[in-house]
């Protein structure tokens, strides 16, 4: 080989990238995180679910919180009718009258995904 | 013709994805084994395609000269453009891999009232240098799913990315603008005759694949949304090298997935391999120093030589029995 040196130290620089995601997990237990669903209130509920389905909830909360948030400030409208009919406030104390805490609930899965969501710039914390 | 195959394998290649979830369910085909076999081909595949470049000799000494060659000391030489010394070749290479010096000295030819002109056009430079800055910090903000926790640096650059501030999930702007490059960097090549006569299909196909990359990634972030800590349980799942795959993780996410599978593998056997071969361009990472050191091709043979000093050592008495001047008395 040509260049063998300066090629094959290219080629341990490469490997040392595109290998990063498996040495730097070496040991790691790959762990789900789980919210804190262990609050008063939904110890309180005799149905044990969320507005909408879990499934629903999991992965379009994002939108569904955006979207209360235009209604209310572009058509001042603050109840929401979820597919099963029942009528809730468009308001995020209506998820944190079950959901607690900030950083027990949302934040566990948001750390774990690297996800940090603008909502905390302008409601309270905990 | 060459675009509409090339079309058509990217459409194909998302459907097998697609029919392979949801009619056959093979999840752990598509998240797992898929993915394995695609990281491991364009490891090994790229390794190989390189070592084979570093076994093929260069023959002749022919960096590019895009400036004043070093000669004389009072002539200002251009040291980037037509460097002599290492130093000198690391700096046009940084600009080459960083900022595309090359493309960026593209010019057109054409005729102007008459007179030929040559004139920069930096268009392909603009959308190349777009494209790959977006590609790349998309696939470094992907790190958020191979890594717990995420490093700093991921996060930052999440909230730079996403610094609009825009929608829920936060508007990331590399990822758009990923989409619109590619699509721009398509475009030129659909409309541009003389592009278009020299494309094949090695060219739209990659082109098409990372349209696909990002208009599924798109569509999953915004649109037809996924569980996404399910996903990253599979992705670190890969990663620990302790394989899951989560119930109930859509199917856009698997199609994602495999055009991805599908782009790592086909890139050493691919012009992708430009990543590599750039570094080893010999018109770039050469210095010129023609002048200065003499170049031997490897491959030349000894060949037997008769230099002029043993010539005349040789036959001095006849040259100087017949008056030829001889150098050395």
């Amino acid at each position: 080989m040509y260049d063998g040196g300066k090629i094959i130290t290219g080629l341990i620089i490469f490997l040392a990238i595109v290998t990063f995601p498996f040495y730097s997990n070496i040991g790691k237990a790959n762990i789900k995180p789980a919210p804190d669903l262990d609050t008063p209130a939904i110890q309180e509920l005799d149905e044990k679910k969320c507005i909408e389905p879990t499934g629903f909830m999991r992965a379009n909360h994002m939108k569904l919180l955006k979207q209360w948030m235009d209604d209310l400030q572009e058509l001042d409208k603050d109840t929401y009718r979820a597919s099963d009919c029942k009528v809730y406030d468009s308001s995020y104390d209506t998820c944190m009258e079950c959901h607690v805490s900030q950083q027990n609930f949302c934040d566990r899965c948001h750390t774990y995904a690297g996800v940090k969501p603008y909502c905390w710039e302008c409601h309270e914390l905990d | 013709m060459e675009m509409f195959v090339s079309f058509c394998i990217v459409v194909l290649l998302a459907v097998i994805a697609f029919a392979g979830v949801e009619l056959v369910n093979l999840q752990f085909l598509f998240g797992v084994i898929i993915p394995y076999a695609a990281f491991a081909v364009f490891v090994i595949g790229f390794i190989n395609r390189v070592i084979q470049w570093g076994r093929s000799p260069v023959p002749f000494h022919i960096p590019t000269t895009c400036g004043q060659q070093k000669s004389l000391p009072w002539i200002k030489d251009s040291k980037l453009d037509n460097p002599t010394g290492t130093l000198g070749v690391i700096g046009r290479m940084a600009l080459e891999v960083f900022f595309f010096r090359s493309l960026f000295r593209n010019l057109k030819t054409g005729i102007q009232n008459g007179e030929l002109k040559y004139t920069g056009t930096k268009w392909l430079w603009l959308g190349g240098l777009i494209f790959h800055y977006s590609f790349f910090i998309v696939l470094v903000r992907h790190l958020r799913f191979f890594t717990d926790p995420v490093p700093p640096f991921v996060n930052y650059l999440d909230i730079l990315d996403g610094y609009l501030k825009t929608g829920s999930p936060n508007l990331l702007i590399t990822g758009w603008v990923l989409l619109g490059a590619v699509i721009y960097l398509f475009l030129r090549r659909a409309f541009i005759p003389g592009v278009r006569y020299i494309s094949l299909t090695a060219d739209y196909f990659p082109l098409f694949l990372i349209t696909g990359v990002a208009l599924s990634g798109i569509i999953m972030r915004y649109y037809i949304k996924v569980d996404i800590v399910s996903v990253k349980q599979l992705t670190m799942g890969l990663v620990t090298f302790s394989p899951v795959v989560p119930q109930g993780i859509g199917s856009i996410f698997f199609i994602h997935l495999f055009l991805i599978c599908v782009l790592f593998a086909y890139f050493p056997f691919s012009k992708l391999m430009h990543m590599g071969g750039v570094f080893l361009s010999p018109t770039r990472n050469l210095p010129n120093n023609s002048r200065i050191r003499r170049h031997i091709n490897p491959w030349n043979y000894d060949v037997k030589v008769h230099t002029y000093e043993e010539y005349e050592e040789e036959f001095r008495d006849k040259m100087k029995s017949v008056g030829l001047p001889v150098e050395k008395e």
